[in-house]
């Protein structure tokens, strides 16, 4: 690792004035991600802003039709919580597949969101449930967020307050792991809300991507063999060792109707 | 900096390097080498220990992080004689060269803790994170369905 300073933040304002007063600041919230880069010096923050102490970021709570959960909020807090397999069984399914047990303790729903890795299982299930990202300065909606490979509309000194998810009539996850990271290959979330039917993909391109072809078929009829004869084009998508584009196109759809019988079940 | 945290009911203050990571303030500052460090790139569990109750990999975590917080190692886990949960990895043979043992065993006493009668399935799942190169884990899978017996 380079060298860096490292500052607990006290407060949300604490964390912001940290940001602002140096532009090589970045924000660490369970690190799983951001450690394993500051040892491959793939990152060379001045400063680590430590979110860990801010337990006014982590909390799960239903209100309404939507359920509000903190950025700091680790994935197994998600996984676990009553309030999330009341409300979008889904949800805890995508959090419960994160990495394994060790990591799901110590990551958060705000860092995996504000890193926006392309093989990170909750790109899907915000874009895929038409969630909300509530921030510091706004809210923007999770259609907008995700701009492109790890990188999101958030400003230099914005920081991720938590998501809002609109509880949806039915909604499946269904990931596809590369079976020695158990990152994403494919993920996809199908969410059949009272504004229509979402299809979000993760791990597929190089950002979150939605399936409109996928979504018009469902909503005239939600089960998986409506989704049969649609072809994802594999233009575009990631290409490395593990898979070629042909092969994650083909498994798009292989998951978005695993998907569908999994929101039916 | 200054880091202080609890270790195994031990308040303890260390001034380290912001980059030192828990596993390495638990080995070199504490002199805590039960703690293993295998792949030192979070995947292969060997460095698990419990962060205010949850098991972590300790070579994912930086020291300023754990800033308060209760850390449990494998030298903290027995009280007088071996943890339930160390002796039915004995009884069942659940090591041979021991370099993943005590991750794992960090790692099964969280996952029994969580799921107090964990079945096969759960057992694995729950060890996912953490690699043994020698049992080809059926003997560990064993060991922690007797530890939860006795937990």
């Amino acid at each position: 690792m380079y060298a860096f300073e490292f500052h607990r933040a006290s407060d949300i304002d604490d964390a912001l004035k940290q940001l602002g007063a140096d532009d090589e600041a970045q924000l660490i919230a369970g690190g799983q991600t951001l450690l394993q880069s500051l040892r491959q010096r793939l990152a060379m923050p001045s400063t680590l802003v430590d979110l860990g102490g801010l337990t006014e970021l982590a909390g799960i709570e239903r209100d309404g039709d939507a359920l509000n959960i903190g950025a700091m909020t680790r994935h197994a807090d998600v996984a676990g919580a009553a309030a999330v397999h009341d409300a979008i069984p889904a949800l805890a399914v995508l959090a419960g597949g994160i990495g394994d047990a060790q990591v799901r303790n110590m990551g958060t729903l705000g860092g995996s969101i504000a890193n926006n890795d392309p093989a990170a299982d909750y790109p899907a299930g915000l874009v895929g449930l038409g969630a909300t990202v509530v921030t510091t300065e706004r809210e923007i909606a999770a259609d907008d967020f995700f701009t492109g490979m790890f990188e999101t509309a958030l400003g230099e000194h914005e920081l991720i307050l938590g998501v809002r998810f609109p509880v949806p009539r039915r909604a499946g996850y269904v990931k596809f792991p590369q079976p020695a990271s158990r990152y994403v290959l494919v993920s996809v979330m199908v969410a059949e809300t009272d504004e229509g039917v979402r299809v979000a993909v993760s791990g597929a391109g190089p950002c979150v991507f939605r399936v409109p072809e996928m979504e018009r078929a469902l909503a005239a009829d939600f089960r998986p063999e409506a989704l049969d004869g649609i072809r994802v084009d594999p233009g575009g998508l990631n290409e490395d060792l593990h898979a070629t584009p042909e092969y994650r196109a083909h498994l798009v759809g292989v998951i978005a109707r695993r998907a569908v019988a999994a929101a039916l079940s | 900096m200054n880091v202080s945290l609890t270790v195994n009911g031990q308040a303890v203050t260390r001034d380290v390097d912001p980059r030192t990571t828990l596993v390495e303030l638990l080995r070199n500052h504490l002199s805590l080498t039960g703690t293993h460090v295998g792949c030192d790139t979070g995947q292969c569990g060997a460095c698990t220990v419990h962060l205010d109750g949850r098991a972590v990999k300790a070579c994912s975590v930086l020291a300023g992080q754990a800033q308060g917080a209760q850390v449990t190692t494998i030298e903290g886990l027995a009280d007088g004689g071996l943890h339930p949960m160390q002796s039915a990895f004995r009884e069942c043979h659940g090591l041979q060269c021991g370099f993943c043992t005590p991750g794992m065993v960090m790692a099964a006493v969280d996952l029994v803790k969580r799921h107090p009668d964990p079945d096969e399935a759960t057992i694995r799942d729950g060890l996912e994170g953490n690699y043994c190169r020698c049992t080809g884990y059926h003997n560990i899978v064993r060991a922690v369905r007797r530890a939860a017996e006795q937990m």
